[in-house]
């Protein structure tokens, strides 16, 4: 059975580009680059390469990045080095949706050291309330932590006018952009961002790689603390493998990127006017028009995630769920009860993520497999039934 | 992703008994859309023989709550009442190759939705009508009497098995504190009961007490997991703390938490009620 990888906000494919790129690195060439001879020093070139390819891709200087383990080490690098560098302010302004990555740091830190944590809600769309926003920023705000993009509902916040506000007021902006590097355009030479968190594996490129934006001037204070790697600002012998990756994965990127927003946006937008026809009671999450256009993340009221994704699986379609049951928790997603999804359809939440590599095959696929996997639930199901023949009335 | 096994998948995707009972002469509800599953159940029982003749369930949920639903009607049909509500949520999680820890509520909702049919039948209040009591946790709705019965029936020791089973304490967690002190309090009434049935206890020296123990393990134990394959080793014995180490069958079965209390058990029975069993890398 063919596999249809549907999970792309989940984790990516590495590019074969990619991989053929890394693979010398693991064997003929695996100096360390911060050696004093030639063998390890010629690597130190393809470092730096895979620095510019990284900075090209944010539209940013090769000095501002430093490479860092993932999504997750360069968040808290930024968090906690915008809290060291001004000591004086002691609250930080972030979204009720963001990633655990900056949820549960921020909630540390209210809970362990004494911060303040001045949340931004978010309206039945996924998206924020620019009032509120400033509202919230202060002369005590040290740091704004907003995603670019969130990684349920692909909905995109607006970045450099939060950064503005943040600006005004001199906090320093900082955003997760795990999944909206790659996938969007950024020239970040023109905005007021601080720091900027990215991963390599949501874009191509391998696990266990990642980067951190510092704009240049922005005090910083490292988390990894060891040797002078990455100029001084996170220690730890280079990820040689993993940084190549990751830097050939942002230079097939960039290439696509206009492919991605158009072709990539349009499979997804068939998939979602497909399921929407031929599935009664579904809906959206997200604001339609400002999201990702690889993201659809589309709820079936009346039915139950993990039922739905483990009928998937057995044809061999791959997604995810915001439901309770997947996640070992009870609850259900936090970014979809922030956005008041009601309760007939948040557990029935499904989220589809595109990739470059989907074809419009697997695009029918799905929407010729999920009409009667939903149908066969409906059917299983105790609630809906008065709802669902209203609906089919009316029509 | 959740390690399920053969027989939970194979009543995932091809569910027995599904679908509602016209005429049926019970129905049992539990569960509700907000919560995330929900189960309705439907009988149809003999009046003579008291035997449910016919079974079949509506439900909301994740594959472990339909796959256990599925079970539980198998598991009723051609039994009397009296027999069926015999049936724990443990043997509906056997029956199914078990079931991940952290999806033990659906099989406990099982067994409450065929109370609740039970109940109905008979015209009593539901189960959970007679456990009302306070309520605990405010994200599930669960009282302080339904935490209580999980504790005793299934022998719960921590707040996360407690989640596990009622789901109370999944949501906010404020309540975690109030479930501890729940488990306690029930910990304390075994103490009680078994205070109140025990022979009075002869002071014992360590050496009678080491020599009793070993006797009861060789004679009482031993026999019983050797006939289903498996078998058990007493390591050590401090104070009151029996270390034993399980073998054969008994170190791969996913019970082996109910071997273990099943020896506590039964040394606490025959040798002395404070003994704590614990098991060890043999």
């Amino acid at each position: 059975m063919k596999t249809v990888y549907l999970d792309n906000n989940a984790t990516t494919m590495v590019a074969p580009e990619v991989f053929d790129a890394m693979a010398p690195f693991f064997s003929e060439r695996y100096g360390n680059p911060s050696s004093m001879h030639s063998f390890g020093g010629n690597v130190a070139r393809d470092v730096a390469r895979a620095r510019e390819h990284v900075a090209a891709l944010l539209g940013a200087a090769p000095q501002e990045i430093v490479f860092t383990s993932g999504g997750t080490e360069s968040d808290s690098t930024a968090i906690l080095s915008a809290l060291a560098t001004m000591p004086h302010r002691k609250e930080i302004v972030a979204t009720r949706v963001e990633h655990p990555a900056i949820l549960n740091l921020c909630k540390h830190l209210a809970r362990f050291k004494g911060y303040t944590v001045r949340w931004l809600s978010v309206d039945k769309d996924g998206m924020l309330d620019m009032d509120e926003v400033r509202s919230k920023i202060t002369d005590q705000t040290a740091v704004v932590s907003v995603m670019w993009a969130n990684n349920e509902t692909g909905v995109i916040f607006p970045i450099q006018r939060i950064a503005e506000a943040a600006a005004e007021h001199g906090a320093l902006m900082h955003t997760d952009a795990v999944q909206a590097v790659g996938k969007i355009p950024m020239d970040l030479a023109s905005t007021d961002v601080s720091l900027l968190a990215l991963s390599g594996h949501k874009f191509h490129g391998p696990k266990g790689i990642g980067a951190l934006y510092v704009r240049k001037g922005t005090r910083f204070s490292p988390f990894v603390i060891g040797g002078h790697q990455e100029a001084d600002r996170r220690g730890g012998t280079t990820n040689v493998p993993g940084v190549v990756g990751i830097g050939e994965a942002a230079r097939l990127a960039l290439a696509a990127i206009h492919d991605e927003y158009q072709r990539v946006g349009a499979m997804r937008d068939r998939l979602q006017e497909g399921l929407l026809q031929t599935i009664p009671s579904a809906r959206v999450n997200g604001k339609i028009g400002s999201r990702l256009p690889n993201t659809l993340n589309i709820a079936f009221e009346f039915v139950e995630g993990e039922a739905i994704l483990m009928r998937m699986d057995d044809k061999g379609i791959c997604a995810s769920s915001g439901s309770a049951c997947t996640s070992g928790s009870l609850e259900p997603s936090h970014v979809l009860r922030a956005m008041g999804v009601p309760f007939t359809a948040v557990h029935g939440s499904i989220r589809f993520s595109l990739s470059r590599y989907t074809t419009d095959d697997e695009i029918s696929y799905v929407i010729a497999e999920l009409p009667g996997i939903i149908e066969f639930l409906r059917e299983l199901s105790p609630f809906g039934k008065e709802f669902l023949d209203a609906a089919c009335r009316v029509q | 992703m959740w390690e399920y096994s053969e027989k939970l998948k194979d009543h995932f995707f091809h569910p027995r008994n599904v679908g509602e009972i016209k005429d049926y002469d019970a129905v049992g509800e539990v569960g509700s859309l907000a919560c995330g599953d929900a189960l309705k159940l439907f009988l149809k029982i003999d009046p003579e023989s008291d035997k449910i003749v016919d079974a079949r369930f509506q439900t909301f949920g994740c594959g472990s709550a339909i796959a256990s639903s599925s079970a539980l009607t198998e598991m009723i049909k051609g039994k009397t009442v009296d027999e069926a509500l015999k049936i724990t949520n443990q043997d509906i999680a056997e029956f199914l190759g078990g079931l991940p820890e952290e999806k033990m509520h659906c099989s406990v909702m099982g067994r409450d939705a065929f109370h609740a049919a039970v109940a109905c039948y008979r015209d009593e209040p539901t189960p959970r009508e007679q456990l009302e009591g306070n309520l605990v946790c405010e994200c599930f709705g669960v009282t302080d009497e339904q935490i209580k019965k999980e504790v005793r029936e299934n022998n719960l020791t921590t707040v996360e098995q407690v989640t596990h089973y009622t789901k109370a304490g999944g949501g906010c967690g404020l309540c975690h504190e109030k479930i501890e002190e729940l488990i306690a309090q029930v910990r304390g009434e075994h103490g009680k009961e078994g205070a109140e049935v025990r022979k009075p206890v002869k002071a014992m020296t360590n050496i009678q007490k080491i020599a009793k123990i070993q006797e009861v393990v060789e004679a009482e134990i031993r026999p019983l997991l050797q006939r289903d394959g498996g078998d058990v080793e007493l390591v050590d014995v401090d104070g009151n703390t029996v270390s034993v180490a399980l073998r054969g069958m008994c170190t791969s079965c996913p019970s082996s938490q109910l071997t273990k209390s099943g020896i506590e058990s039964k040394l606490r029975e025959l040798v002395h009620p404070d003994l704590i069993v614990e098991e060890v890398a043999g």
